[in-house]
């Protein structure tokens, strides 16, 4: 058997801060190499979804194979693996950078190093890679390209003086990067004769072909009818195709030897069996060792998803099923609220992909949901000597029956130039952090470590942080682990009723002005009715904060439009229609927004 | 014989008020003669299809219809009086501004067969008024109110905008006493709505005006305000028979309770709205299409789109939401009679709602919003929009 020359294979990735071109590098090298006409490159080739476009970012994995002429006179496959660009997804990261052998490292310009530069590098030094730099964006006004190069020398510590210098936006110096791919990231290593290990570094589910498996095979040889294992799923199954990569198509191949980067399919019904990070071998000759890495990814925030209309829960079912398909990470059970009804608690790797989750439901599937406040998961420690893991506040056991509570804590590091290491490091301190570091990076920028709850900074950090930086600071953490920590709950009353939806956990010191703010905000969301209503704040039965929505005294369209009553009928349907809009708690009719608005509560 | 109302509109005042977004504005004089020739012109064609129909009420409403000629107005009436059979019993309203109001007007009125004048005052306030950007004081209202009376109408409406900027509880109950001294038959009083659009909702839209704006007067006064209406009028023998509007016994606008009550009317000119069997239309809003469409050989429709049926539920919920306006209410056995089921069946929940709340009472025969029903009518309201 013949196998595919591995030298001239190249396996990279790119690598940059959010918004420093790494998408559109990815574009211009595949339109560069004549994979796809102009036309039809839509913007952003990796980025399938809508939502991805859209919002700029990459949420999942994406591969394309490039065949490139370079300046040798030979012909390479450059295999691109794009990874996901948001510390959500820092799991399905570091499985693609495991599938490279090195990769591109896009710096702006203009901004230079950002604290996801810094995370990337670090995570892709951690797997041996060889990076290189590209500098991005030369033609900006505002660009200091030797800046920048000085920078990344004296903070990375990567030789970046014969960087190629490029403008990804104008196609300029597209064809250098292309051949420092060839010369500075090596071929891929690994034996085809030897049994079949490959990486699993994202799967997608297809309704006819079952699970995509997308791997790297780092050893041996997969083809049409191997039978193939997960090897910490033990999901066994036959390959019914291999292939690899164009631009936005599946072309299938004979087989997937050493080095090489593809696709299988064998009719697999759930990607819960074809985990990322896992290792598929040849269940007839199996490797010795599962390749390293593997973790199991958990969901890290929680919250309460709710159809707006109750009649269509079984809509929201099928929806976060076949979502699921798709999303191994994401996690949901039903639950019922007093509040909101029948729904599902559901638990995501971040704010981020939550929004990604709850937008996708809402327009693909037409799903008009209410979405509780995100939650983290609290250690309870009960008195009996049982530990609960809570996801949903509303399950927080009684005060006399908890020993102790505990909370995921990060490691955080912000970067951000010097004017604003002030207002940031009063933000980490109202947001309970612990003062870890800061060293300055160069005389203008610093980088600030401290240690942050998680719940911290689930809701509005990242925009508090943008706001008060004016949008300069960057962000990164990851899990540190679990704290013992002062927890209580606190509720709301509407109208002296609680409202379990609106209940969640917070730190006792920050209790009452959480309390407060929430009330604020309440008010100003809740309609008049034809009654005074009280709207409270309470902690274990006790009433921290009150703020009161008064009684509606006057609706009424007193003018006249003559005969034109559609007027007055479309006045009166935007009432109906707003109150369509609303939940029923006791006798108050409570916008859906409400629900969500609590969300936001900085006000600086 | 079948009934109908007759809207006429004229869409031409001396100056746009500050508040105002009817259809209408200043306009030169050849323009508003181009107007009356076309509006006769829509008449007459129209009128073919009236033909079964006798004419009960007519209202001439604007921007400022006063702002015609005493000739434009003999022709306009003259027309109608030509192309329509007109009970000899008609009410027939025009509405007027102080500003626009002579003698030789008045006359000319007369003669064409108006028995009713609506006049604009709003305010008794001068500084009110010039707030509003109305053309004119309480004087010169006064000056044509007495022409009116002199000229032999005793049917007048006078209308009233309350909640104005800088109004206070004492100087709308100086309006109101004025307003009242006169004796007029009949009494609009609105509150002031901010809409869209016009220069008040640029320096009201988003809050009660500050610096050199008047503020709109708070929650409180508001409510006093309507107290003052309400208890004022009724104790001058003024009932109010409608959300916004007052009446001596007998002198309640047919034209009006009309609209209220879902009869038949056409209405002719500038953006009008007809109602005819259920069937709804408006015409075009666009000054130089309709006068284009109207100079041409054959006059085209000046509609815009097609006429509209409405569904036995809109004609339901219409029926509720326009009906309870009116002070009576809405009859049960008429809406039994109308649509062959029982209002109980078709609203019986929105009904015990609203009545366990005191919004609505039912006397046996009529379902009709209370006096708190009425302040919050809208709340009502909506909730008989069926789908």
């Amino acid at each position: 058997m013949t196998y595919m020359d591995r030298s001239r294979i190249r396996n990279f990735c790119i690598i940059a801060h959010i918004d420093h071109g790494k998408s559109t590098l990815a574009d211009r090298i595949i339109e560069k190499t004549g994979l796809l006409t102009e036309r039809e490159m839509q913007a952003q080739v990796l980025d399938n979804m809508e939502l991805e476009r859209e919002r700029g970012i990459t949420i999942k994995s994406q591969a394309v194979r490039i065949v490139y002429q370079a300046k040798d006179g030979k012909e390479y496959i450059l295999n691109l693996i794009d990874t996901p660009g948001h510390v959500d997804f820092n799991y399905e990261v570091s499985r693609s950078l495991a599938a490279c052998d090195g990769a591109v490292l896009v710096v702006d310009a203009a901004q230079g190093i950002e604290a996801q530069t810094l995370a990337n590098v670090y995570l892709a030094l951690d797997h041996d890679l060889d990076v290189f730099p590209v500098i991005n964006k030369i033609d900006l006004p505002s660009a200091e390209p030797q800046r920048v190069k000085d920078e990344i020398e004296d903070v990375i510590g990567l030789e970046a003086q014969d960087a190629p210098m490029i403008s990804a936006k104008n196609g300029i110096g597209i064809e250098e990067v292309l051949e420092q791919i060839v010369t500075r990231i090596p071929a891929p290593k690994g034996d085809p004769e030897a049994p079949l290990s490959a990486l699993i570094f994202d799967s997608l589910y297809d309704s006819y072909k079952g699970v995509i498996i997308f791997c790297r095979i780092m050893d041996g040889t997969v083809s049409r009818g191997t039978t193939i294992r997960m090897m910490a799923t033990g999901a066994e199954a036959e390959v019914a195709e291999v292939g690899y990569f164009g631009a936005g198509q599946f072309m299938p191949c004979d087989a997937l030897s050493a080095g090489m980067v593809g696709y299988i399919t064998a009719s697999i019904k759930n990607v819960k069996d074809t985990m990322v990070g896992d290792t598929v071998t040849d269940a007839a000759r199996p490797c010795d060792t599962p390749l390293p890495g593997y973790k199991e990814v958990t969901p890290m925030v929680y919250c309460g998803m709710y159809p707006a209309d109750g009649a269509k829960y079984p809509d929201l079912r099928d929806a976060l099923e076949k979502l699921q398909l798709n999303d191994a990470s994401l996690r949901y059970e039903p639950e019922t609220s007093v509040a909101l009804g029948f729904g599902f608690r559901c638990g995501f790797l971040g704010l981020l992909h939550l929004e990604i989750i709850q937008e996708r439901l809402e327009r693909e599937y037409n799903l008009d949901l209410v979405t509780t406040a995100p939650s983290v998961i609290y250690k309870v420690h009960k008195t009996n000597g049982e530990v609960i893991e809570l996801t949903n506040p509303s399950n927080l056991p009684e005060p006399t029956e908890i020993e102790y509570m505990e909370e995921p804590v990060v490691n955080a590091e912000i970067m951000v130039t010097k004017e604003f290491v002030g207002p940031i490091m009063e933000l980490c301190q109202e947001r309970r952090g612990r003062y870890i570091s800061m060293e300055y990076m160069e005389e203008t920028r610093a980088l600030i470590k401290y240690e942050l709850p998680l719940n911290e900074i689930i809701y509005d950090f990242f925009d508090a942080l943008k706001s008060r930086s004016r949008g300069y600071a960057s962000f990164d953490y990851e899990l540190k682990g679990y704290e013992q920590s002062e927890m209580v709950k606190l509720d709301i009353l509407i109208n002296k009723e609680e409202v379990d939806a609106l209940s969640f956990i917070v730190h006792s010191a920050g209790a009452y002005e959480r309390g407060r703010k929430m009330c604020e905000k309440l008010k100003e969301e809740i309609p008049r009715h034809l009654f005074e209503i009280p709207i409270q704040a309470a902690v274990g039965g006790k009433i921290i904060a009150r703020e009161t929505v008064k009684a509606m005294r006057k609706d009424v369209l007193a003018k006249c439009y003559g005969g034109d009553i559609t007027r007055k009928k479309k006045l009166l349907e935007k009432q109906k229609e707003g109150k369509k809009r609303m939940r029923q708690i006791g006798s108050v009719e409570i916008p859906q927004k409400a629900f969500m608005s609590v969300l936001k509560l900085d006000d600086k | 014989m079948k009934t109908l109302g007759v809207y006429i509109h004229i869409p031409f005042c001396l100056r746009k008020c500050l508040y105002c977004d009817f259809l209408s504005g200043p306009a030169p004089l050849p323009v508003i003669e181009r107007y009356v020739q076309a509006l006769c012109r829509e008449m007459e064609t129209e009128a073919v299809q009236y033909k079964e129909y006798q004419v009960r009420t007519v209202f001439l409403g604007g921007g400022t219809p006063s702002v015609l000629s005493g000739e434009q107005i003999r022709r306009i009436f003259a027309c109608l009086q030509d192309c329509f059979q007109t009970d000899p019993e008609a009410e027939i309203t025009m509405e007027m501004n102080p500003g626009t109001v002579t003698k030789e007007k008045l006359e000319a009125c007369r003669r064409a067969g108006v028995t009713r004048v609506s006049l604009g005052l709003q305010s008794g306030d001068n500084g009110e008024l010039k707030i509003l950007g109305r053309v004119h004081t309480w004087e010169e209202f006064l000056q044509s109110y007495r022409l009116c009376r002199d000229a032999g109408f005793a049917q007048i409406n006078v209308d009233l905008i309350s909640a104005l900027p800088g109004q206070t509880a004492d100087s709308w109950q100086t309006t109101l006493e004025k307003t009242v001294a006169l004796e007029p038959a009949h009494i609009s009083a609105y509150s002031l709505i901010i809409e869209e659009g016009t220069p008040f909702y640029k320096i009201y839209g988003k809050g009660r005006g500050t610096g050199m704006f008047a503020a709109l007067p708070d929650e409180e006064t508001e409510g006093r305000i309507d107290q003052i209406t309400k208890q004022f009028l009724a104790s001058r023998g003024y009932r109010r028979y409608e959300i916004s509007n007052y009446a001596k016994p007998g002198a309640e606008c047919r034209h009006n309770c009309l609209y209220w009550m879902r009869g038949n009317y056409a209405g002719f000119g500038l953006g009008a709205a007809s109602m005819v069997e259920n069937r709804r239309w408006f015409n075009l809003t666009k000054l130089d299409d309709y006068l284009s469409l109207q100079e041409r050989e054959t006059p085209g429709s000046c509609r815009a789109g097609e006429p509209y049926s409405l569904s036995l539920q809109e004609q339901m919920e219409e029926t509720m939401f326009l009906g309870l306006r009116m002070t009576e209410g809405v009859s049960c056995q008429k809406f039994l009679h109308c649509f062959g089921r029982s209002m109980e069946e078709v609203y019986g929940k929105v009904l015990e709602k609203h009545r366990a709340a005191g919004l609505l009472e039912y006397n046996g025969q009529n379902v009709r919003l209370t006096d708190r029903g009425i302040d919050v009518s809208n709340y009502v309201l909506a909730d008989f929009l069926l789908s």
